[in-house]
């Protein structure tokens, strides 16, 4: 990776699309008609791919740590319902994008706060913001409904045709397409020059700044650029539950996000996606075997990835679809996890 | 664990039927109920209580009424209404239950309303206290309290026992906003004054500066509504603090001394007077019973939310005895209109127009038994079957 | 007059409580560069040993508190022997899903065994209720806690600075390879220094049951506060957690005395303004590591 054209043909055939990844959402789209009884889950854990897939922006590709994501979670889901429930936007996809404007306002504005500062810093900068949020929501209750949470929201149908059911089938379908559009955006801007001289930051940011990158600036961008997409998985969680209550805010959240991320790995978009679909189904799993004590299951699973390595867990899990991609396509190893560091 | 439970009973009779040569439990002689309670976080302890006592039901009624078969499938929601809905469906779509029941938390109860009104399905409310919720669907019935029913009596009762001056001190959320309006409201309107109102977060780790507030208020009593769990920390403080030195009682709804921690709450608990839907030490034989059975099988004392669980899933069987077995929502609904029975708390029954329960409200003193030495919420002065006044009113 | 004399009382010893709890996190993540959000399951642990001691088999209050510090301090040498140590050269994003998971399983486990009610200790009469100084409410309770905690805090800054143990804690966190090059087992220092932590965070346990309420879920709640009071404190000394510790206190007290409704407020709004001014907390390092 030393002459600059080898650097070019690399970035290139990195942008490429791989056999792997439309396999992917072949057999995402595909869990959408295979079990129709388990819209609402699967909704769910689009949306919080969506939102992982935010926090990987910042995390995996510009390295800075968050555990406040959920401010901008939380201010997309808020603007969804106070549009819907005060008839601002009734259109879904309009109210989409507004919200996810919200957020990002909040992005850009919180982002002078989090570029300063070292990894704990911006850990705790970002955590106080989400709490100054949820405080915010909860004082302010009369706009909000404070811990009651907003009641009685209801969604038009989307794009004036088709209306949500109570099996949440158009809701799946809407937040697949959402994220589906969300990544292929996402996937452009990691591989654009834009997203290199990001990486570059994250490796050095010293160097980057002494080969010209304007590192601040770029951060800004990437930070609101995230907010964005958070805002719009928050925006899409009301649209498809009609509820916004305070935990939207909650610490939990965030934390959790950031699980998802570290399981599914960084700075390759599919972490948040595989992450998602990990956490989510053994939660459900180990919660219907023990309503009660799940979490103590959850602990040592996550106990484990550490011992054994997240390296060698990734590896063994990717192993077959590699052999597969490689066989099939001629090339080495196209599904990567890189290792991050925070 | 419980599911477990009555998935190898199941097992075991349908192995027990299939040796005698008689035809194995179909599945349509299942009635399944789902329950969605907080089993973690914050409010777990209802949620567990709500379980236990229903699995004390069972285990005294048996699981089969009808000629059906009662399975109960627990969901954990940790009181955050957005996995309520999520479990809710889960439940209604996949395991196709006949009623879905329990609900920690007002937003849960709220959020499991649509999905009730579009499945048909009863949702037997057995915690959450807000008046609104039987009003957002037809299919919601409820066993436990509301706030206002407590609220309005204990405001009643302090302006008629000389207490003029009440500073309050109440949860921010909606069961707390509601304890706080109705006691104002009825307070004020026999002359009393609030000097001070605050309100605390929901989840709030330290009273003390709260409490200062009311000291410096010098009010002749607080007026408090915490969720049930918070309670003990708040009395712990109260003690410590010196109110109940400086003659400043504690009034409310019976949340703050739930019996399932009253015992640990030391001597500053004494004299408090609330008005509340049960109590422990209530004198009727069948609550002696109750008490003495849930103590056998789960080691401590059983609170309200027990009892609402226990009284709830009362209902859904005697529901199902009315239609004769039938799962049809709306028949159960209707069977589940003017039930009225003898619950531990007293006599109780669902109002046939708004589907809430109409009970006894007692003002209770905490006091000393002389029997066992533990401190229970003595009833002294009964209101007889109270409606839910914060839906009356409209 | 008064109210502002009490509620400074009230806060300092809230402060003082919070600084046992966390000074241990400190330790480990200043120090020891870890990121050990299990922490609070120390505390936790150390809480519930006291109350079974106490309220199940009698023991006197005061007698079971240095068990609550034995215990704490017993778990986290075997955990740090078992399998912290293998981490410390770990990422910090394994190290924070490893505690996080540590916490998780302590939480349920504590859940299982002793149920999800809050329990509180049966604390000696004598503790019990408020005395006046010149007006000034003083709660017996708070004072032992401000006596307790002043008498460790200054202990610790003896060891640290006046002992061979401390210029050894100090030199191993320098530059540990150097340290080990000068014949300091930097592998036991390490240990050692942990398990004291641990054993505060279980004193710190013990001791908050009565006001911060004891239930399993206390790692997780609490778990804000210490990071809060680690990072606005900085890393480099005590003295920045401690300092943090009373502010976050009085601010929190103060904070809900005065304007009840931005309670939480003041202390996250403090937060974000001290970690913008200085980001590596009140006494950081300059050059972050």
């Amino acid at each position: 990776m030393s002459a600059s054209s080898d650097v070019g043909f690399h970035a290139q055939r990195h942008a490429r699309w791989h056999y792997g990844e439309a396999a992917f959402w072949l057999i995402v789209l595909a869990c959408g008609f295979l079990f129709p009884s388990r819209y609402l889950i699967m909704t769910d854990i689009l949306r919080l791919a969506l939102f992982a897939m935010s926090l990987d922006l910042i995390l995996g590709y510009a390295g800075i740590v968050s555990l406040g994501h959920a401010a901008f979670f939380g201010v997309g889901a808020y603007a969804a319902g106070l549009l819907a429930l005060h008839g601002v936007i009734n259109e879904p996809v309009l109210a989409l994008i507004a919200a996810g404007l919200a957020a990002t306002v909040l992005g850009f504005a919180t982002s002078f706060l989090v570029i300063r500062g070292v990894d704990l810093t911006r850990l705790m900068v970002t955590l106080g913001i989400a709490l100054l949020l949820e405080a915010l929501a909860e004082r302010f209750s009369n706009i909000t409904g404070g811990t009651d949470g907003l009641q009685g929201i209801e969604m038009q149908p989307i794009l004036g045709q088709i209306p949500f059911d109570m099996f949440g089938k158009a809701g799946f379908f809407y937040s697949l397409a959402v994220l589906f559009v969300l990544f292929l955006l996402a996937r452009r801007i990691v591989h654009s020059p834009f997203g290199l001289s990001l990486r570059a930051i994250k490796n050095n940011p010293l160097r980057a700044a002494a080969i010209g990158i304007p590192v601040n600036r770029r951060l800004i961008a990437i930070y609101t650029f995230a907010a964005f997409y958070a805002g719009i998985a928050g925006a899409l969680f009301t649209q498809t539950t009609a509820i916004a209550s305070l935990d939207v805010f909650a610490f939990d959240r965030s934390a959790d996000l950031m699980l998802v991320l570290v399981i599914g790995g960084t700075g390759y978009l599919y972490g948040g996606l595989i992450g998602a679909v990990i956490f989510r189904m053994l939660q459900e799993v180990f919660s219907t075997i023990t309503p009660q004590y799940w979490q103590f299951w959850i602990g040592l699973v996550l106990v484990v990835i550490v011992l054994v390595g997240r390296q060698r867990l990734h590896y063994g899990v990717l192993f077959l679809p590699n052999l597969l991609i490689k066989q099939i396509a001629g090339r080495k190893a196209v599904v990567t996890v890189p290792e991050s560091e925070a | 664990m419980f599911e477990h439970k009555t998935f190898s009973r199941a097992a075991a009779i349908a192995a027990v039927a299939g040796l005698a040569g008689l035809a194995p439990v179909k599945a349509e002689d299942t009635v399944k109920v789902g329950l969605i309670l907080p089993m973690t976080g914050g409010q777990a302890s209802t949620g567990k209580q709500i379980e236990n006592a229903i699995k004390l039901y069972m285990q005294q009624n048996g699981d089969t009424v009808a000629g059906k078969k009662i399975e109960i499938i627990v969901k954990d929601d940790a009181a955050i209404p957005d996995k309520t809905k999520t479990a809710a469906q889960e439940l209604i779509v996949n395991d196709k239950v006949s009623f879905i029941g329990g609900f920690g938390v007002t937003p849960a109860a709220l959020a499991a309303a649509p999905l009730a009104t579009q499945a048909k399905i009863p949702e037997v409310v057995m915690a959450a206290g807000t008046s609104i919720i039987t009003e957002r669907s037809p299919y919601i019935v409820r066993t436990s309290f509301t706030l206002a029913q407590s609220s309005t009596i204990i405001g009643d009762w302090a302006v008629q026992n000389g207490i003029k001056k009440v500073a309050t001190l109440t949860s921010d959320y909606a069961p707390g906003n509601d304890a706080l309006n109705f006691f104002k409201e009825h307070f004020t309107a026999g002359g009393g004054e609030v000097v001070e109102e605050v309100k605390t977060p929901l989840a709030n780790p330290d009273f003390a500066p709260f409490l200062q507030r009311m000291k410096d208020a010098k009010p002749d009593a607080i007026f408090v509504f915490v969720p049930a769990g918070q309670g003990g920390n708040f009395m712990k403080q109260y003690a410590e603090r010196g109110l109940d030195k400086a003659g400043i009682k504690v009034i409310g709804p019976g949340d703050v001394t739930d019996d399932d921690l009253l015992n640990n709450m030391g001597d500053a608990v004494l004299g408090t007077v609330t008005a509340h839907i049960y109590s422990a030490a209530h004198p009727s034989q069948m609550n002696k019973d109750f008490v003495a059975a849930y103590k056998k099988a789960f080691g401590n004392r059983p609170g309200f939310m027990a009892v609402s669980g226990y009284d709830g899933i009362h209902l859904i069987y005697e529901a199902l005895k009315k239609t004769n077995g039938d799962t049809d929502g709306t028949k159960l609904v209707e069977a589940m209109k003017g039930q009225k029975w003898e619950s531990p708390r007293g006599p109780i029954s669902i109002d046939p127009e708004t589907r809430d329960i109409i009970q006894n409200v007692y003002i209770r003193r905490v006091a000393r038994s002389k029997s066992d030495g533990e401190l229970y919420n003595v009833e002294f002065q009964v209101f007889e079957a109270v409606k839910d006044l914060g839906k009356t009113k409209k | 007059m008064t109210s502002i004399l009490t509620n400074l009382f009230d806060g300092v010893a809230y402060g003082m409580l919070l600084f046992v709890l966390a000074c241990g996190l400190a330790v480990t993540l200043g120090l020891m560069n870890f990121v050990n959000l299990a922490h609070g399951a120390f505390a936790m642990a150390g809480g519930y040993v006291c109350m079974l001691l106490v309220n199940q088999h009698g023991w006197p209050f005061f007698a079971a508190l240095p068990l609550a510090f034995v215990s704490s301090a017993v778990i986290g040498i075997v955990l740090e022997r078992a399998l912290y140590r293998h981490l410390y050269t770990r990422s910090h994003l394994d190290q924070v899903l490893f505690t996080i998971g540590l916490t998780f399983m302590s939480v349920a486990a504590v859940d299982y065994m002793q149920g999800s009610s809050r329990v509180f200790i049966n604390l000696p009469a004598a503790l019990e209720g408020q005395f006046d100084v010149f007006g000034v409410g003083i709660g017996r309770y708070r004072l032992m806690i401000i006596v307790i905690c002043g008498l460790l805090t200054i202990g610790l800054q003896m060891v640290l600075a006046k002992t061979r143990f401390g210029s050894r804690l100090r030199a191993a966190v320098d530059d540990p390879r150097a340290a080990s090059g000068l014949g300091i087992n930097v592998p036991q220092v390490f240990a050692f220094t942990f398990a004291f932590g641990c054993g505060l965070a279980g004193l710190g346990g013990a001791l908050s049951a009565e006001i911060l309420g004891l239930d399993p879920y206390f790692p997780l709640k609490f778990m804000i506060y210490f990071l809060i009071v680690v990072t606005v404190g900085g890393s480099s000394s005590i003295t920045g957690p401690f300092l943090a510790s009373l502010l976050l206190g009085i601010g929190d007290v103060a904070g809900k005395y005065y304007v009840p409704k931005m309670g939480p407020f003041v202390i996250y709004t403090m937060m974000i303004v001290i970690l913008i001014w200085r980001p590596n907390g009140l006494f950081g390092r300059t050059a972050a590591r």
